[in-house]
């Protein structure tokens, strides 16, 4: 039986066991972190920062940073909620992101995030409009990589759960993005069972399943009625609502 | 004193317009505050007068485009950019991405004039008439071309976030839209 932890989050009390990260005791407790890299079942890799919290007054990713006796965080803040518009704005204007025609419009996080941060400004930064390459080789999965955020959410789950390699990183910096193992998607050991290619896998629309389309009608999508995160607020102790 | 509104549509498809109908009878609750200067909706051509607010839908795309967003920028106070096509450029924009393309500008002339096989085109000319609006290079979103001072993000925003926009716009003071009012699609 391990020690338990109890720490503040903006002022309520989180009781954490020891090993755990602030993001899972406060998922525990119904107080939502936004996050994007990081997702249920897999291990969380901190590189979307969008979960950053305040840890004694220090910036920590919450989704890897372990909860400690008696520290003081802070998540639901002016500070800290620009600083999360400011990294999610980044990632729109980074890639090409055409929610009007993108199929995961409705359940995807990156625009799911934005509406729950209330995202309505103009825009602070120039669109870059890469040019980048749609992988279309596979029968039943289709790569728009225009839409890639770099979360790994795809490389860990092929190699945490699926035990193969399919995605991987390729280069660094601006430059870094997601290659697959082989000229093209078809010509890795990708099956479409796998948890890398499955919904709910990728948070937007890269990693897209070919056949489905629009496959929920606008009003009962995914985020149509409900902000990201309400699942954590509304179906454990939803302290975080209060 | 009754606010001063100026509309116009230009790399768009007139469907952030079709919201703004949307309002349905709240357009007369607008009138009693506000009233249209030059907008499609009118019909006016010109600016008769200086206005209060300026809803400019879609991008720029061509020389016209640009002429008419920066009449606005000097004719209105606040420019707001309606829609997706006016903020991030919007459907006319993935021109920009043409993919391996050396002249994409090119390219998709000759797609959309010659090479598609949907296209019958004997003299294989692409239209050039100097009564036509040059084209540009690439797609430019309303921010690259002018300053623009709000956005209303959605392809097209509802009718209800518009009018709560356009309320709070004449009213002097923000917004706040609810949850199921932002809307990027």
């Amino acid at each position: 039986m391990s020690k338990s932890i109890t720490f503040k989050i903006d002022g309520a009390t989180v009781t954490a066991r020891a090993g755990q990260t602030i993001m899972d005791a406060a998922d525990e407790t119904g107080i939502y972190i936004p996050r994007l890299c990081d997702v249920e079942g897999l291990e969380p890799q901190g590189s979307c920062r969008v979960c950053t919290v305040k840890v004694n007054g220090r910036p920590a990713a919450a989704c890897t940073q372990p909860a400690a006796q008696g520290i003081v965080v802070e998540n639901d803040t002016l500070e800290i909620l620009n600083y999360r518009r400011d990294l999610i704005r980044m990632l729109f204007q980074e890639g090409n992101h055409l929610c009007s025609i993108c199929e995961a419009s409705g359940r995807c996080e990156l625009q799911a995030m934005a509406y729950r941060l209330a995202i309505v400004e103009p825009a602070k930064y120039p669109y870059l409009q890469p040019v980048r390459p749609i992988d279309a080789s596979h029968p039943d999965i289709l790569l728009d990589k225009n839409r890639c955020i770099r979360c790994g959410r795809c490389i860990r789950a092929s190699r945490q759960i699926d035990g193969k390699n399919v995605f991987g990183y390729i280069g660094r910096g601006i430059n870094k993005r997601v290659g697959v193992d082989g000229k093209n998607l078809a010509d890795t050991n990708v099956d479409v069972n796998d948890r890398a290619v499955s919904p709910g896998t990728c948070p937007v629309g890269c990693i897209i399943r070919r056949g489905l389309g629009f496959y929920q009608p606008i009003g009962q999508r995914k985020y149509d009625n409900a902000p990201i995160g309400s699942e954590i607020e509304n179906t454990r102790s939803g302290r975080g609502k209060q | 004193m009754k606010k001063k509104i100026a509309t116009v549509s230009l790399a768009g498809c007139f469907g952030c317009h079709m919201s703004l109908l949307d309002i349905d009878e709240r357009i007369l609750d607008l009138l009693k505050v506000a009233e249209f200067d030059k907008t499609p909706l009118n019909d006016l051509k010109k600016f008769t007068t200086r206005c209060d607010i300026g809803l400019v839908e879609g991008g720029c795309c061509n020389e016209e485009n640009v002429h008419t967003l920066q009449e606005f920028r000097k004719n209105c106070d606040v420019l707001v950019a309606v829609g997706a096509c006016a903020i991030m450029g919007g459907l006319p924009v993935m021109r920009n991405a043409i993919m391996n393309a050396v002249d994409p500008l090119r390219e998709c002339l000759e797609e959309a004039y010659m090479n598609s096989s949907s296209v019958y085109n004997s003299t294989n000319d692409i239209p050039n008439d100097p009564a036509l609006p040059l084209i540009l290079d690439k797609v430019y979103n309303c921010s690259e071309v002018v300053k623009i001072d709000y956005q209303i993000p959605g392809c097209p925003p509802s009718g209800d976030t518009l009018w709560q926009t356009l309320n709070a716009l004449i009213r002097g003071v923000p917004a706040d839209l609810p949850y199921e009012l932002i809307r990027y699609d």
